[in-house]
């Protein structure tokens, strides 16, 4: 638990830090991106690392908050705070009716029928024209402001959005080491004997299918007011893979893994761009590979690290003392 | 055109498209039965049958079922390769994981089709003439029929293969329980290497029946794998009959929809009956209790 | 310490030959920096692979000539992936780090449109390869967008050719198929919108997904609806298997097709079932077909001569769409030098340039510059084009 909050502050420092070193908007919107996704990921790694439950369908959660802030903003010309508020509830909402008859599916059956949430979502999103704008999406979304600040420029918005993502990750730590942490980690390892301690598992499974929905969504939003325009290609079955990619390639039961994973996979085609038509197949051999030889991902490889020289130290003090 | 010939073309619009998702869908099932794997690269496998096909039909002059023969052994020797490759190293690994390592393969699939063939569509001529076929008000092409024939014979074959051969037996035990299997003396190993080159191989196939009708590209496999993998689990996944059915179903039900409801809806039917499937009755049209789930 | 003071001294050399290359070098002009994001890899890639061929060749031509008034180009070029917020970042790399004079890009109207205040905001010019009206002018207020330019026609100058030529033919009833991306869905719109005007009848209107393996569903539907003309509104794929399935099913209805199959792979994917296909395309694909006046033919012959022998892959209309950016694109540099706002300025003034699409004639309230003459009826014979007289 200490260790989680000392990386949190860890994080805080970094992010208030970096625009010390970095002033290209270059940068600032890879960076907004990282967090963005970020969000998501974390609200993931809530339900897979911790929960134990498969989504493959998530970035049609993430759209419907993008959507809903577009369409409030954009047709009802609602301020863009209270927009994202009802987008949050709405895509609560949404998960929650879906999730209950969809939680009751484990394995393979729950991976397919959040799939199906996923592919259906996106084809709303691309069939109901008059609200959505179709396939060819809908711009003029405003920037959100505060008073006489607009959050136009791109450090003003890398400030918004980590400031959001830190929260986020406190209130997920927060979580994690509460008593839901305890009852949801006794549900990841045996749902059976998790039932019969008297956890009510479905409660707590639904709970965090609604928390990981919103959080998706208030990424949605946050995606809505920067790019100042939606269309459906970003919130489709690939867009759900690479989320649970970042999920895994960090540690799916590690937040501050997801993080790392999430910046990762976010800023790596930055530096792979000279690979061109090999990145594909790059991407796919490093999911492979991850999954291969560190299963546990990235936070299982650094822990290992921390572990093995930790002993060491150890054992190199035992002698002395 | 009488309601009645709509609804036939539809019907046989559903069939067609339905019995190469009922081969897709026979590969999952393969598949699972034998490692409780979801393979999400089966879709690929489509796509490199069809790719090799047109690669080797103008490449090498040889004649149409010589290219497509040769397609279909090569993507299923690729289907053991995969297996040996990327599968058997993680075989006790979570569902998550695995679900993960096979994604990561049909995007290495993808990203090798990629660099051999580029990202420019092709396409086989049909298999015979090209002249549509009446059948009473509806017409029939010649290449559908050698889908519906194909998938069929592709049945049959199995069928006889799972009920009649040493191998097939051996397959089914597995399925059934692999530790009881093992103690009879069957290689497990060798069973599930197999069970890869054999959907592979029939996904090769779908790929090669379904090309002339539509092109093939190196992204053309992912979205029948993901019809497949719903009729799979429509069916009762690890069913062969069940994923057979299963592919009709959303093959009709999508042909139907597109005439009677919505056609940009269509995708979307076809998941909500699954989703709706999935939510009353868990375990498959076919299967009778809930198993493995 | 002999290791480390040989070192030094090689360090020391190392560095004064630098110096004096970069000071040779800055003998020469600098260079124009030109940003590029293409839409290379991803969904896309049909659209963005010709059009990133197209400018590399053009680029390189134009430094062998000596470069723009002396300065040499240097082209810099980003793939987004087909992905919206990889397009946004690569803009803002080229605009920020690069620090481009100007933009081409991208290929596809959904990767632009998210650039589009970035570019804005920015003040750079920004000439796109993608189609929908919407990237020049602002669909709520109407008004033209300042900093931002487009090569490829509108989908409204192909549906009025299209809807000439039904109306020459005496038809009254037409039925819509479109694929539900954005291209399709703008096509259909331009459709529903003007069919009132020559009073057409619109008795089918289907759409089907650009990843479809099957499109006999909804032409069964159009089979019965009594329509005289087809209209397919579709990128290439896809369309080719519509023809397909309308010659299973056996139907005689006129099939018109959109400028999005323009290309040869088109027949070659349709096979037989592309005969008699009509439909409006630029004059890239029928340049040995047009009079010796007709002002395009000697650009378009030249630049598909060229493009075909350093490629040897046919030429399609994306990198025409390419040629026309980018060829506009320097012009306005070469009169208006190392300077946004002129080069915005001069790119309005563009008056009768021959490019590959058309006859560009931009305006202050105009930025795609084109008419319906911009367009061809063309049909399909024997597997080749074949203009409709």
């Amino acid at each position: 638990m200490k260790r989680d909050w000392g990386i949190w502050l860890l994080l805080c420092a970094v992010v208030f830090g970096m625009p010390l070193f970095i002033r290209s908007p270059y940068y600032y919107s890879i960076l907004i991106f990282i967090a963005i996704y970020g969000i998501v990921v974390l609200g993931l790694t809530l339900l897979m690392g911790y929960a134990g439950q498969v989504s493959l369908g998530h970035a049609g959660f993430f759209g419907l908050g993008a959507y809903f802030s577009a369409i409030l903003t954009v047709h009802l010309h609602l301020n863009p705070w209270p927009a994202m508020g009802i987008a949050l509830i709405a895509t609560v909402l949404v998960a929650f009716i879906l999730g209950i008859p969809t939680l009751r599916l484990r394995g393979h059956y729950l991976a397919i029928a959040t799939l199906g949430l996923g592919v259906v979502l996106q084809i709303i999103f691309k069939e109901e024209l008059e609200l959505t704008g179709g396939p060819s999406g809908m711009g003029g979304i405003p920037y959100f402001h505060l008073s006489s600040i607009t959050f136009s420029n791109d450090r003003k918005y890398y400030f918004l959005c980590w400031i959001f993502l830190i929260i986020l990750y406190g209130l997920s730590i927060n979580l994690v080491h509460s008593r839901i942490g305890r009852a949801l980690r006794s549900i990841s390892q045996n749902q059976t004997a998790a039932g019969s301690l008297g956890i009510n598992v479905s409660w707590f499974k639904l709970l965090m299918f609604g928390l990981s929905a919103g959080y998706a969504s208030l990424a949605g939003s946050l995606y809505a007011h920067y790019l100042t325009f939606v269309n459906p290609s970003p919130f489709g079955f690939m867009a759900s893979v690479k989320f649970m990619a970042m999920v895994v390639i960090g540690g799916s039961s590690s937040l501050w893994g997801a993080l790392l994973g999430t910046a990762l996979l976010t800023s790596l085609p930055e530096f792979l761009a000279v690979l061109e038509d090999y990145e594909m197949l790059v991407f796919g051999a490093i999911l492979i590979l991850v999954m291969m030889f560190a299963p546990k991902g990235l936070a299982g490889i650094f822990s290992w690290i921390y572990q093995t020289i930790r002993n060491k130290v150890k054992k190199q003090d035992a002698p002395a003392g | 055109m009488e309601w009645y010939d709509q609804l036939l073309q539809y019907l046989i619009t559903g069939i067609t498209t339905g019995a190469v998702y009922a081969l897709v869908a026979l590969g999952f099932s393969i598949i699972y039965n034998s490692t409780e794997i979801i393979n999400f690269a089966q879709g690929e496998f489509v796509m490199l049958g069809s790719m090799i096909a047109v690669s080797l039909f103008p490449l090498l002059g040889v004649p149409l079922w010589v290219a497509v023969i040769l397609a279909v052994a090569i993507t299923a020797l690729i289907g053991l390769i995969f297996e040996r490759l990327a599968i058997r190293p993680v075989r006790n690994g979570s569902v998550i994981n695995l679900i993960i390592i096979t994604i990561g393969g049909s995007i290495l699939l993808k990203g090798i089709a990629v660099l051999i063939w580029g990202k420019e569509s092709r396409s086989l001529p049909a298999f015979t003439s090209t002249e549509p076929i009446k059948f009473f008000g509806a017409t029939l092409s010649g290449q559908s029929l050698w889908v519906m024939a194909g998938t069929l014979l592709a049945v049959i074959l199995l069928h006889y293969f799972y009920e009649k051969t040493i191998t097939g037996k051996a397959l089914r035990a597995c399925a059934f329980n692999r530790k009881a299997a093992r103690l009879c003396g069957i290689s497990v190993e060798r069973m599930v290497l197999f069970s890869f080159g054999l959907s592979a191989l029939l996904g090769a196939f779908a790929g090669v029946l379904i090309t002339p009708i539509t092109y093939t590209a190196w992204d053309a496999g992912t979205m029948l794998g993901l019809k497949g993998f719903c009729a799979a689990i429509l069916g009762g996944i690890g069913s062969n009959p069940g994923a057979v059915m299963g592919g009709l179903v959303i093959g009709i039900v999508e042909s139907l929809s597109a005439g009677y409801l919505s056609s940009g809806y269509k995708d979307a039917f076809a998941f909500l009956i699954l989703l709706l499937m999935l939510y009353l009755r868990p375990a498959g049209i076919l299967k009778k209790k809930l198993e493995k789930v | 310490m002999k290791k480390l003071a040989l070192t030094a001294v090689l360090t020391v050399l190392v560095g004064l030959v630098a110096i004096s290359v970069a000071n040779t070098a800055e003998q020469a002009k600098e260079t124009y920096k030109i940003g590029v994001v293409l839409d290379i890899t991803g969904p896309a890639s049909s659209l963005g692979e010709p059009e990133k061929q197209t400018l590399g060749m053009l680029a390189e031509e134009l430094n062998a000539k000596g470069g723009i008034n002396g300065h040499l180009i240097e082209m810099i070029l980003y793939d987004n992936e087909g992905d919206e917020a990889k397009s946004l970042i690569k803009a803002k790399k080229l605009i920020e780090q690069d620090k481009v004079l100007a933009l081409i890009g991208t290929s596809q109207s959904g990767t632009t449109m998210a650039i589009v205040p970035t570019v804005t905001a920015a003040q750079i010019p920004l000439v796109s390869c993608a189609a929908s009206w919407k990237i020049i002018r602002d669909p709520e207020t109407k008004k033209t967008r300042e900093w931002v330019f487009k090569t490829p026609q509108s989908d409204s100058l192909a549906v009025t050719k299209i809807f000439d030529y039904l109306q020459k033919k005496g038809v009254k009833k037409i039925a819509i198929m479109s694929v539900s991306t954005g291209y399709g869905d703008s096509g259909r719109a331009e459709l529903q919108r003007l069919a009132p005007n020559y009073k057409f009848e619109i008795v089918a209107d289907e759409r089907f997904a650009p990843t479809d393996t099957d499109m006999s569903a909804q032409l069964t539907k159009i089979k019965g609806s009594g329509a005289e003309a087809v209209i397919c509104w579709a990128i290439r794929d896809p369309s080719a298997v519509v023809a397909k399935n309308m010659k299973q099913l056996g139907m005689k209805q006129m099939l018109i097709m959109s400028h999005g199959v323009a290309t040869k792979k088109f027949i070659e994917l349709a096979g037989d079932a592309s005969e008699g296909i009509i439909l409006p395309a630029g004059k890239l694909i029928v340049a040995d077909l047009l009079p010796a006046t007709d002002p395009q033919k000697k650009v378009l012959i030249d630049y598909r001569n060229k493009f075909e022998a350093k490629y040897k892959t046919p030429v399609s209309t994306f990198g025409g769409h390419a040629y026309d950016a980018f060829t506009m694109l320097t012009d306005a540099i070469k009169k208006a030098g190392p300077d946004q706002k002129k080069i915005r300025d001069e790119l309005e003034k563009v008056k009768g340039f021959p490019g590959t699409g058309g006859i560009f004639n931009m305006g202050p309230d105009d930025h795609e510059g084109l008419t319906k003459d911009a367009f061809m009826m063309v049909t399909i014979k024997n597997g080749n084009w074949e203009l409709v007289k």
